[in-house]
């Protein structure tokens, strides 16, 4: 009996090198992804027979770059176009090709492909589903659910976003520092929103979908891989990892959320807890500071503390501190304020923040610890109204209702 | 004679897995140990966490500190330490102690660990 299941966990690691590198190689999206399929099937075909090859990606490269090339020549013949300069072209790209992969340095094609799902002018929803189709490649159908639209919406939502990628200029030139930094912004900026998309689903009743932010971490890890001393994607992938590290205990049995002092801190994950602390200290002793980083390193003292009460939230209040200097936000100053109230007690009170959930619903629960029921129901009702998710709606309710015994 | 058996994969392909094809992968794996461990012949064994986690500090005037796995292909492998150490920090500068006029080490922290029963 063959065991077809690492062919597919081969391809799907595979992907977005071979993808990438097929892209920079045909410029043409449509030509590269049926470049990757087919190759994709003639591995199904050889690998059972003849053994993982040493490097998939480079045997997926070559394999679909020929294929392409097979069917541009077959193409070119039937339309009776001189073939000479797509065979001499091809000649020509296939040392580079060869060279490059001596280097075995996917690095900007990979973020190229990842930069071009980016695409300013498509709501960031759009692009973080071509992301998973191109880069990832789930399937229309697994996308579709996990944002819990139909099959059909989500194919015409890629095939747009699609459209778009296509039309728009992508330069194929090796970036230069200052445009690879930016890219790298744009792609992790993406990143976390595919995170977030899972961790905390916006609208809809599936809180934790899960599958999402297994695909942020993978994208994360893979770009680290590529850029191993860029601390800011050293910051977004720890700051997932410590994340989705509490998946298992940041939902009851009826899927509501359960805060942070509440958790069963006996269900976090140590082991992606272990790999995000790492990531933390990597980042910091390098000493530029960032906001990935800084988020981290937040989530990395929540970790470490055994139990709730064993929280340094001076250091947390600290974080912030630098966190406000960095990226002046409402949502950093209300956290800061939470950080400080814990420090100084619930009297220290943020600043009012109309319209702004997590505001109300914070607000509701220190007015709440210091017995001022009235308001905390007024807070918490305003939290209710603002609410974009069932379950945040019911974990504010909860608390209302034990405002009211 | 003691043998140090060292393990390689493609890292990317070991974080696709599913959770079944990593419990079938560990349940074979575990089948070959548990023989061993009775028989009083298994030391300790570990997995390591993906090389993104990890540093090298190579030979130089100063001991160098670089962020990343060690890539070379040219220099081999030829032993190992394992230390106990509360930060990275920590088992860097037991690192830079140990590194000697030419060669690498890499810095890694374990993902999980089992010491073994004490090798005589």
């Amino acid at each position: 009996v063959t065991d077809v299941a690492w062919i597919g966990a081969a391809l799907t690691a595979a992907r977005p090198q071979a993808v990438a590198a097929l892209l920079r190689y045909f410029r043409d999206l449509d030509v590269a992804e049926e470049a990757f399929q087919e190759a994709c099937l003639r591995a199904l075909k050889s690998w059972p027979l003849n053994g993982p090859p040493r490097d998939p990606a480079a045997w997926l490269i070559f394999v679909g770059r020929n294929s392409a090339l097979d069917e541009l020549r077959r193409r070119n013949k039937h339309d009776t176009l001189p073939d000479d300069d797509v065979i001499a072209d091809g000649e020509d790209t296939e040392s580079a090709m060869v060279e490059h992969l001596d280097s075995s340095d996917y690095q900007d094609d990979v973020l190229r492909l990842l930069f071009i799902c980016c695409q300013p002018d498509l709501p960031a929803t759009q692009q973080i589903a071509v992301a998973l189709r191109i880069v990832s490649g789930l399937s229309v159908q697994e996308i579709a659910s996990a944002f819990l639209v139909s099959e059909a919406a989500m194919a015409q939502r890629i095939t747009r976003a699609k459209r778009a990628m296509t039309e728009s200029a992508v330069a194929f030139e090796t970036p230069g520092p200052v445009e690879r930094a930016e890219r790298l912004d744009t792609v992790a900026a993406m990143i976390y929103l595919l995170f977030n998309e899972g961790y905390s689903a916006s609208g809809g009743d599936a809180h934790v979908r899960i599958p999402l932010c297994e695909e942020a971490i993978r994208l994360g890890r893979l770009l680290l891989r590529l850029f191993p001393s860029e601390t800011e994607i050293m910051g977004l992938t720890a700051l997932m990892l410590l994340q989705h590290a509490r998946a298992s205990a940041r939902l009851d049995a009826n899927g509501n959320i359960v805060l942070l002092d509440d958790q069963d801190r006996r269900l976090w994950d140590r082991a992606l807890i272990g790999e995000g602390l790492v990531l933390v200290e990597k980042a910091q002793r390098l000493g530029v500071p960032g906001t990935y980083q800084m988020q981290a390193a937040i989530a990395a003292v929540h970790a470490r503390a055994a139990r709730p009460q064993d929280t340094d939230w001076s250091q947390i209040d600290q974080i912030y501190a630098v966190l406000e200097v960095l990226q002046p936000s409402p949502v950093v100053t209300l956290n800061r304020a939470v950080a400080v109230s814990k420090l100084r007690g619930p009297a220290a009170l943020a600043e009012p923040l109309a319209g702004y959930f997590h505001y109300f619903g914070v607000k509701g629960a220190l007015l709440k610890e210091l017995g001022r029921a009235d308001e905390a129901r007024q807070a918490f009702n305003k939290a209710v109204s603002l609410a974009r998710t069932a379950a945040e709606a019911a974990h504010i309710r909860m608390n209302l209702d034990a405002l009211n015994k | 004679m003691f043998y140090c058996i060292l393990c390689y994969n493609l890292e990317s392909e070991i974080q696709a897995w599913t959770r079944e094809k990593e419990a079938t992968v560990m349940a074979k794996r575990e089948a070959v140990t548990h023989v061993l461990a009775t028989e009083g012949r298994l030391g300790p064994v570990g997995r390591l966490m993906p090389t993104t986690t990890a540093m090298t500090v190579r030979a130089s005037r100063e001991p160098l500190v670089l962020d990343g796995p060690f890539a070379e292909t040219k220099e081999q492998l030829l032993g190992f330490y394992l230390v106990d150490c509360k930060s990275l920090e920590h088992a860097l500068e037991v690192a830079r102690g140990l590194v000697g006029d030419t060669g690498a080490l890499e810095v890694r922290p374990l993902a999980t660990f089992y010491p073994g029963i004490g090798l005589q």
